[in-house]
């Protein structure tokens, strides 16, 4: 059936705002890569300078680079063994594992500043619960500065991340488990097999589209963590936590060198891509179906 | 007989003990900070964990006296509720139109919308700033909330036009023969029908733009036109160390999120994850 002329005004107001306050931005961003531009005066372009420099002269923004990848693998590791475990306790829906779910997944929907001034207080170390808790039971040897210690901070960070969304990721993993036939199970313990073996055999295998969808997901958002090392260490200290959206913050808003910013802003971009790409492969490669 | 999980007296408890333990690393920290905000600073240092001796609502009465906590909330509901409306309509007129048309222009409308969540909205933090700027609309609400729109409406396109896919295209084309134009069938028909995959965006979109600290944070910095995210930050930098007060702010911040959780939690839980999903 032919539509109506109508439906271009469907479109219209949805497809405009998109195009002047997303893509044009997007395009923008690009041309202004290729620019030198303080915010106020006239900007200059100038060629693959910006690149250049981020390429070969800026150890902060390599330094950005190996943070982002510190916090991304320490977090899909722990997170995705965390939640894989935990939503294999929780796969059936009763009527208590379905309250654990709730719980569990209650940290992902308070706001990442939120999340930062909880656990800047747990780590403080003077006030902080954390050091004030092994002081008591004796192991204050263990007690640390775990967000101005720079060897230390950014998985200090990244075991809030963990903390605030392991639950989104069991749900995730509990939706891949309870699609797995009840039947492979009994075919299995049938033949003699224990508890590993069955995981191993039947979970492991069938739950890995899940898995891949977890890790893909776990990856982009850790990379994205903007707001939460923002409001708790601001990239420090001595960028000991910088990630790449920080680090290009801070290259518009303090430096001023906004078309350096914008430069960034691409090579972030890019690696993302890279990031997300090899890693569908690699999981795909994994997949025993 | 439960054959996935052979559960034995010891494997149970042992399951209770780990359940608990974890649900405790959840809920202590939440607990810990939200006695903290009826305590002062002083009972804080010397009884960090316990019950606070008053129930003293000092540190809320300061948010909301010497810091118009209030306009935050305000501005925050202000740009979360249109920004959703807006976004809500555009982008099921949209996916009515990507349903709707057949060919080619479905699949570009589509796929410029798609591409749109490729983006990480940080890569586009410096060109949006400058855009905004010379639009002379730093500072104004109605910046944000167009930005937001933006920036938040791929995910709801994807959402709502994967689930218009499924409904059956002869529904609209008998309606037409019956004389119903498009605008009547997107209200009357499609609309309705599509009720579920909207509030489940709905939800998903309100946790985001509720949340979000980027956007404001690069375009307002006037006193009067802070959102939540933003004012917290603040309070940070203006109390230092009082954490009770900075408290008492995160947790009036929260508060509307976490009231519509306990009440909503499944259509949360459903909608957040699709949301992150796809987006």
């Amino acid at each position: 059936m032919k539509h109506s002329k109508s439906l271009y005004l469907f479109i219209l107001p949805g497809l405009a705002i998109y195009l002047l306050f997303f893509v044009y931005p997007t395009i923008n961003g690009l041309i202004l890569s290729f620019s030198s531009w303080d915010g106020f005066s006239e900007r200059k372009w100038i060629g693959l300078d910006n690149y250049t420099r981020m390429l070969t002269g800026d150890s902060i923004f390599v330094r950005a680079f190996q943070n982002n990848m510190k916090f991304m693998i320490s977090v899909v590791v722990f997170q995705t063994i965390l939640s894989l475990f935990f939503a294999i306790l929780l796969t059936k829906n009763t009527k208590k594992n379905v309250i654990y779910r709730v719980l569990f997944f209650f940290p992902t929907i308070i706001s990442s500043i939120a999340v930062a001034f909880i656990w800047g207080f747990m780590y403080n170390p003077n006030v902080g619960v954390i050091n004030s808790f092994l002081g008591n039971i004796g192991l204050d040897a263990l007690s640390n500065n775990w967000l101005g210690n720079p060897a230390m901070a950014i998985y200090s960070i990244a075991f809030v991340q963990v903390w605030a969304h392991t639950g989104q990721m069991i749900v995730l993993f509990v939706a891949g488990l309870q699609s797995i036939p009840e039947e492979l199970y009994e075919a299995v313990y049938l033949d003699g097999a224990n508890r590993w073996q069955a995981f191993r055999n039947v979970t492991w295998p069938l739950v890995a589209p899940a898995a891949t969808i977890v890790v893909a997901y776990t990856t982009i958002q850790s990379f994205k963590a903007f707001d939460l090392i923002f409001a708790l260490t601001g990239g420090g200290p001595a960028y000991s936590t910088e990630i790449l959206s920080t680090y290009i913050y801070h290259t518009a808003f303090q430096s001023s060198e906004f078309g350096y910013a914008a430069a960034q802003s691409m090579g972030f971009m890019v690696i993302i891509a890279i990031v997300t790409i090899g890693q569908f492969k690699l999981l795909r490669g994994n997949r025993a179906y | 007989m439960n054959h996935r999980n052979k559960d034995t007296v010891t494997g149970k408890t042992m399951k209770t003990i780990v359940l608990l333990m974890f649900s405790l690393l959840i809920l202590l920290p939440v607990l810990i900070v939200v006695l903290a905000s009826f305590k002062q600073m002083t009972e804080l240092f010397v009884n960090p964990l316990g019950w606070p001796k008053t129930f003293s609502l000092d540190n809320y009465v300061v948010m909301f006296k010497e810091q118009s906590i209030g306009r935050y909330f305000g501005n925050s509901l202000i740009v979360t509720l249109s920004t959703i409306f807006c976004i809500l309509l555009f982008a099921s007129m949209l996916a009515y139109a990507i349903y709707r048309f057949s060919g080619w222009r479905s699949l570009v409308i589509y796929g410029l919308f798609a591409a749109g969540m490729m983006v990480p909205p940080q890569v586009n933090m410096i060109p949006i700033y400058k855009l905004v700027a010379d639009l002379k609309l730093t500072n104004s609400l109605g910046g944000l909330i167009a930005v937001s729109i933006a920036i938040f409406m791929p995910v709801a396109v994807f959402i709502l036009s994967g689930f218009m896919k499924s409904m059956p295209k002869e529904m609209i084309e008998a309606a037409a023969i019956d004389g119903c134009g498009e605008w009547q069938s997107y209200f009357r028909i499609v609309l309705p029908l599509s009720m579920s995959s909207i509030s489940a965006s709905a939800i998903f979109l309100s946790v985001m733009v509720w949340n979000d600290l980027l956007f404001p944070l690069l375009l307002i910095n006037s006193e009067s036109k802070k959102t939540l995210p933003l004012a917290l930050l603040q309070f940070q930098g203006e109390f230092m160390t009082n954490f009770p007060v900075i408290f008492a702010g995160v947790i009036i911040a929260s508060a509307p999120i976490v009231i519509a959780y306990i009440f909503l939690q499944r259509y949360f839980v459903e909608g957040v994850t699709a949301g992150s999903i796809k987006g």
